[in-house]
């Protein structure tokens, strides 16, 4: 069985109908770039895989934590399930470090001593161990943004999230943080991104999905799709952003 | 035969029924936080029970004057055979008064933190209580300071109110010493002055902490 399943997912916003039926699959390992125009539901699909949007109708597996038609233990899922978010969110009255040592302490109520050594090891992963006491507005934008994803990695996640994590950052500050994330990459880590870097989902990416008015129009190899791509919306959408 | 009184008799009987304006303010702030808190938690909460409840209990506080809240105490109560003295009745009715307030400013503070700190922490696996306790309330409370503080200044004033009841606090003292000496105005600048006194510290230290939290973190 795989690591992430998800079927016939549907999602309404109001009236709006933004995700029509989504049936995916993601192997250990996979790191998966979502791709679409804005408003083509890919964000709120990133969003459902940690139940920060409720499901409508359809089921999703991470790690055999089931939520089915929006029931389920949502807080048992995102124990499996990091995220970093667009704006980073870093809690603005904690330094670094006790950003990271948060949820290890409170939700899986680590020893202290123990949450401070997994907070030193993420940190330094994202090279930022001299930062553990800086506060957030200390630190630059991409610094904030390796903080959160180290964040989300001190709660040993089995996925992790990324939503568009690099759009709010200047860009000479971008490649720092894909750095970060092409290095989870190479270790195993499952990932599953929305991003506008093209060239980084299809040197890093495994598998590239193109959603198109909350469907998965085409999916496939980055290198591939991205050279030849089969349908006129995703060579449309290719040519815009390329 | 007529009691003289010199001024000194005024100030000093004023002073002293400060005393029971100043309790009472205190008292009236310490449970109405308490309770504000709690009225708070549950306005918040994601069971609309409790949401419908507490939103309709901040409203009638906010709705009605605090003197009609002071005589439905008063009145009603005893009316269901419990007996309440003016001073208790005078407590009870501010506290509630105050609690309606507190937990509706406190409400602003907390929706004042932003989404992504609710999302960020949700996703974090964080439970709703551990969210308030850890993300939500340390950021709020840096924003709720100084309004806080500047609303004691109108639980202070507040109190005047249960004069009417018959809790011989500041204001009621001064209506008896009033009729006593017939210097009225005499009488009640010294009562003003004595609120002012109680509430101008109040107001510049509201006024400081303002300042304080706009510019820092």
């Amino acid at each position: 069985m795989s690591l992430v399943n998800i079927a016939g997912l549907h999602k309404h916003f109001g009236t709006n109908h933004v995700l029509k039926g989504i049936d995916l699959a993601v192997e250990e390992g996979d790191v998966i770039a979502l791709i679409g125009r804005s408003g083509s539901g890919k964000s709120t699909l990133l969003r459902t895989i940690n139940g920060l949007e409720s499901i409508d109708k359809g089921e999703l597996v991470v790690d055999g934590t089931a939520v089915h038609d929006g029931k389920g233990d949502l807080r048992a899922l995102r124990q499996k399930v990091g995220m970093v978010f667009q704006q980073f969110n870093l809690f603005p009255h904690l330094t670094a470090g006790q950003n990271v040592m948060l949820a290890p302490t409170v939700v899986k109520k680590t020893a202290k001593r123990e949450a401070e050594d997994i907070a030193k090891e993420v940190l330094l992963k994202v090279g930022l161990s001299d930062k553990f006491d800086s506060y957030p507005d200390q630190l630059s934008g991409g610094q904030q943004q390796r903080v959160a994803i180290a964040r989300a990695l001190a709660m040993r996640p089995k996925v992790l999230l990324c939503d568009e994590i690099t759009s709010a950052l200047d860009p000479e500050l971008v490649n720092e943080v894909l750095a970060v994330v092409q290095q989870l990459a190479a270790e195993g880590m499952t990932l599953i991104m929305v991003t506008h870097e093209m060239r980084f989902a299809r040197d890093v990416g495994n598998k590239l999905i193109f959603i198109h008015h909350g469907r998965i129009h085409e999916s496939g190899d980055p290198k591939t799709i991205l050279t030849n791509p089969e349908t006129p919306e995703l060579a449309n959408f290719t040519r815009a952003v390329m | 035969m007529f009691v003289q009184f010199t001024t000194w008799d005024i100030v000093r009987n004023l002073l002293e029924a400060g005393r029971w304006t100043l309790a009472l303010s205190l008292l009236a702030f310490m449970l109405g936080g308490a309770v504000g808190l709690l009225v708070l938690f549950l306005r918040i909460s994601h069971n609309r029970v409790a949401q419908a409840f507490t939103k309709g209990y901040i409203e009638i506080f906010q709705g009605t004057p605090l003197l009609m809240q002071l005589f439905i105490v008063f009145f009603g109560l005893p009316l269901l055979g419990i007996d309440v003295s003016p001073w208790l009745a005078a407590a009870l009715g501010l506290t509630l008064f105050t609690s309606a307030y507190l937990a509706e400013i406190w409400r602003g503070c907390v929706e004042a933190v932003p989404r992504g700190q609710w999302e960020a922490s949700a996703s974090l696996a964080l439970s709703f209580p551990q969210q308030m306790r850890h993300v939500v309330l340390p950021q709020a409370l840096r924003v709720a300071i100084a309004p806080t503080v500047g609303f004691s200044v109108q639980v202070v004033k507040g109190t005047a109110v249960t004069s009417i009841i018959g809790f011989a606090e500041l204001t009621k003292t001064g209506s008896m010493l009033a009729n006593a000496t017939f210097q009225p105005f005499l009488v009640f600048g010294l009562v003003a002055a004595g609120y002012f006194a109680l509430c101008y510290p109040l107001s510049l230290y509201a006024k400081r902490l303002e300042r304080r939290f706009h510019v820092a973190r």
